[in-house]
């Protein structure tokens, strides 16, 4: 979902990149409630994960592909602001280096994949995460659907943008319905990975999860017939 | 009486010895999979247009679209310029994203860190 440069006019562009420089500002300062200096590296496995993932576009229709956004992914594993942090590397990295994604539409791209994605999948993450029980199950159901649901929400964004800011005249309502149709399919590929990925270091190091950090001390607590009928 | 599960996630004050070591290992294991998709999975990936490309191009949202300032890149459309074959150019192109954003990613997360360790030196 990489947006070339030219998609969007300046002044839609510029907000985007100073919106995209806040998220970013105020992301750094809560990365520190995330990290310490070991966690350090784990932050450069997720974005490096990530980058590797991107590179993997799947079909999803007729003469189409997708790939991972991974916001989702990166919050559950290192912790929301982290990863916003992680997927905006990842995507610096991509418009610098790679030619992925413009270099004006920079913010564009920082805005809809990555802080759309971590808010909507964090988000629908700890909501689900809630309401569920406190089991590692619960950590991928939450996942997958904060995951599925971060897709679409990025394309309905980018179609915003567009409405605000496109620079061909083309009706919003065709935009949207093209955008989140294939989007929608799109998720599902995006819950996949972000599902298997999730649970693979559950079952090696849940301890390295952040999402599942609530479950951490269950392995000590001792239940009797008694405290186990009262929790 | 309920079992006290609910407790606030405690920051790992002190880990245990030998849980630095697995977590370097789970790093190393981590990035040789991001290295083998990267670099070799990623040929096998589909060239169709990514989602927005399609409806860029089917509805024409390209009209006015240009060239990335970086578009003449070395590394640029996820090639290595000079390198022939389309397999090795292509994967050592993941190789180096790989390497470059682990490191970029890793240093922006330390550099957060610092200022904690400065207000709260490590006992």
């Amino acid at each position: 979902m990489h947006v070339p440069d030219g998609y969007l006019d300046g002044p839609t562009s510029l907000a985007c990149a100073a919106v995209a420089a806040a998220g970013v500002a105020v992301s750094l300062r809560g990365s520190r409630r995330e990290l310490d200096e070991r966690s350090a590296p784990l932050a450069g496995l997720v974005a490096a994960f990530i980058f590797a993932v991107q590179m993997l576009n799947f079909p999803v229709a007729a003469g189409t592909s997708g790939h991972l956004l991974g916001g989702t992914l990166a919050a559950v594993l290192i912790g929301p602001w982290t990863g916003v942090l992680c997927v905006s590397v990842v995507l610096i990295v991509q418009a610098l280096f790679f030619a992925d994604g413009g270099v004006s539409a920079l913010g564009v791209n920082v805005v809809n994949m990555s802080l759309v994605t971590v808010v909507v999948g964090w988000g629908v993450f700890a909501l689900v995460r809630a309401v569920l029980p406190r089991t590692r199950g619960s950590v991928v159901v939450g996942s997958v659907l904060g995951a599925a649901l971060s897709v679409p929400a990025a394309a309905v964004v980018f179609t915003g943008l567009y409405a605000v800011g496109g620079t061909a005249d083309i009706s919003t309502g065709t935009v949207l319905a093209q955008m989140v149709g294939l989007h929608v399919l799109i998720g599902l590929g995006e819950a996949l990975i972000t599902g298997l990925t999730v649970s693979s270091v559950l079952a090696t190091r849940p301890d390295l999860v952040h999402g599942a950090r609530h479950l951490a001390g269950r392995t000590l607590d001792i239940r009797t017939p008694e405290t186990a009928l009262a929790a | 009486m309920s079992a006290p599960v609910d407790t606030v996630d405690p920051r790992p004050e002190a880990p245990p010895a030998g849980r630095s070591k697995r977590t370097a290992g789970f790093l190393l294991a981590g990035l040789l999979v991001a290295l083998v998709l990267a670099g070799g999975v990623s040929h096998y990936a589909s060239s169709e247009p990514d989602g927005l490309n399609k409806v860029a191009i089917d509805k024409g949202l390209d009209q006015h679209e240009k060239d990335s300032a970086t578009a003449g890149s070395p590394l640029a459309d996820y090639g290595v310029e000079g390198v022939e074959s389309e397999r090795l150019s292509g994967g050592l192109a993941g190789v180096i994203g790989v390497v470059v954003t682990f490191t970029l990613a890793g240093g922006v997360a330390y550099v957060a860190t610092a200022r904690r360790r400065r207000a709260a030196p490590p006992r």
